[in-house]
């Protein structure tokens, strides 16, 4: 399949940037980083500077492989990240154009490379449990209804990549603090800490320039781990309880 | 004291703002439907006007009703600064506009707002001010010791002129639009969400917005097209 790539450009942070169009022959069985390899390749071999994206895992859990296709953060399709797209849902002759995640908290490194920091700090602010868990427990022994995991592991699905930021109008991240301070909240071992883990992180989350949240939803349309708004309503919860009802 | 403060400089504390003033709004048009419903009545005014003088002398709805206009300027301003720290939180945007599935009035809502309050002024200039500073003309009502301001006869005046009435549409239409999605997104802001009630609180809130606006509409159209 011929395609033309219209691939955004930016030397480094102090760059303006722009887009370059590129043609591009790829396969349908290729998956989209596949595709972007293949021009990679064509651009060493005319010598020109290949495009920087960031990728490692690519089978979909470490959440590095941002981009925004055609408008949409990790492509079209719902639940998958870019890694994890495939060329096939692209016709032969399209033109796809290619973005970084844009947000002022996550400034442009290069091309499609952002700095994500930003979130690293906010779970340095409290997305973690202080205390020694210890080894693994015996299975039961610590007894948790099964509705309450499952709204855990779900929380616990997000792989910190930023797309909800992205997507957001603006530029919020409260779907990805929602996810880590639900995460932690629902079970025994993070309740103890909860209310001081969504002042701080909710703190730090401002405090990184990120926006507020308008309840569009655009945030978990385009999670690639369909995270649920209704996260975010617990974590509105927990941080006014953190306020008012903790010392 | 320090605590208080932070919270209300809090992305989660300026949209609680938002929520209580949004939601006492909301309960502040129910009553102020109900009330006007009677623009409708055809005795000449005679049940409007005297409404309209118990609320204009009742001490406790004087509370309420200032208590109403801070509300509403609170809810203004909060609004748009929250849409200008979003603005700048973003950034700038994409050069493919996405598809995703999301409602228009959500992005929209300060401009939505500014629409409204664009429509608030005109509304209290034309009534509200006109009560105030005393041009409106006093009517004698059967029963009552004294005359009182005929209010009627100035909406009913109001609404013989087309462009009022179009603005009046184009006022209650814009504040559909922004509680079709404000409604529910309140309650989702106040963390009052619910597998069991959010549908019913969702479906509330769609059947508010277009319920009540259209209760207000019938207001001027009736005037325009049916009394004359
Ligand atoms: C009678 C009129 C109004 C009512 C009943 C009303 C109601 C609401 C409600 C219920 C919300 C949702 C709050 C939330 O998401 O937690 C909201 C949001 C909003 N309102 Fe209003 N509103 C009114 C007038 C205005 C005016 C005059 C403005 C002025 C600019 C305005 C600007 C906004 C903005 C910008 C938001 C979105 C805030 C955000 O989520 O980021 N509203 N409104
Ligand atoms: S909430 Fe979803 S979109 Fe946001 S960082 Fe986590 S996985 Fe990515
Ligand atoms: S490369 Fe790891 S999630 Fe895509």
């Amino acid at each position: 399949m011929k395609l033309k790539l219209k691939v955004w450009r930016q030397q480094n942070n102090k760059d303006k940037g722009g887009f370059q169009t590129y043609d591009v022959v790829a396969e349908e069985h290729m998956s989209f980083l596949e595709m972007m390899d293949v021009l990679n390749e064509s651009l060493i071999a005319k010598q020109e500077t290949p495009v920087a994206f960031e990728h490692d895992c690519r089978e979909g859990i470490c959440g590095s492989c941002n981009m925004v296709i055609n408008g949409r953060p990790h492509g079209p399709n719902s639940g998958t990240t870019t890694c994890q797209l495939h060329m096939r849902f692209f016709k032969d002759g399209d033109t796809i154009v290619v973005e970084p995640w844009r947000s002022r908290a996550f400034p442009v490194i290069k091309d499609l490379v952002v700095n994500r920091s930003s979130f690293d700090r906010i779970i340095q602010a409290g997305g973690y449990i202080s205390v020694n868990t210890g080894g693994t427990p015996d299975g039961n022994s610590i007894p948790i209804e099964k509705d309450v995991a499952g709204e855990a592991m779900d929380a616990a699905t997000c792989i910190g990549c930023g797309a909800c930021v992205a997507a957001c109008p603006n530029g919020s991240a409260m779907l990805f603090t929602a996810a880590k301070v639900s995460h932690l909240a629902l079970m025994p071992q993070g309740k103890v800490e909860s209310n001081r883990r969504a002042k701080n992180m909710v703190a730090t989350m401002d405090k990184e320039g990120f926006g507020m949240c308008s309840n569009i939803g655009a945030c978990e349309a385009e999670c690639p781990k369909e995270i649920s708004i209704d996260h975010i309503a617990r974590l509105n919860r927990e941080y006014v309880g953190s306020v008012f009802g903790g010392a | 004291m320090k605590w208080l403060i932070n919270f209300f400089t809090s992305s989660i504390g300026r949209k609680l703002i938002m929520s209580l003033t949004g939601l006492f709004l909301i309960l502040f048009l129910v009553i102020h439907l109900l009330g006007n419903l009677q623009l409708l009545v055809d005795d000449g005014g005679v049940s409007f006007n005297a409404y309209a003088y118990m609320m204009t002398h009742n001490p406790l709805i004087k509370v309420v009703a200032y208590g109403n206009y801070i509300f509403i300027v609170l809810h203004a301003v909060m609004g748009l600064i929250l849409w200008a720290k979003n603005r700048a939180a973003k950034g700038s945007t994409y050069a493919v506009k996405s598809n995703a599935k999301v409602t228009w009035a959500s992005k929209n809502m300060a401009l939505l707002g500014t629409l409204i309050l664009a429509f608030i002024f005109i509304h209290m200039g034309d009534f509200w001010w006109k009560m105030k500073m005393d041009v409106v003309p006093y009517v004698t009502i059967e029963g009552m010791d004294h005359q009182v301001k005929d209010l009627y006869s100035k909406v009913s005046h109001t609404f013989n002129n087309p462009y009022m009435v179009a603005a009046y549409i184009v006022g209650l239409a814009t504040l559909s639009f922004h509680l079709w999605h404000g409604f529910q997104s309140a309650f989702q802001t106040l963390g009052l969400n619910h597998p069991k009630y959010s549908p019913i609180i969702g479906g509330l809130g769609k059947a508010y917005a277009v319920i009540v606006p259209l209760g207000f509409a019938i207001i001027p159209l009736y005037h325009f097209f049916v009394m004359k």
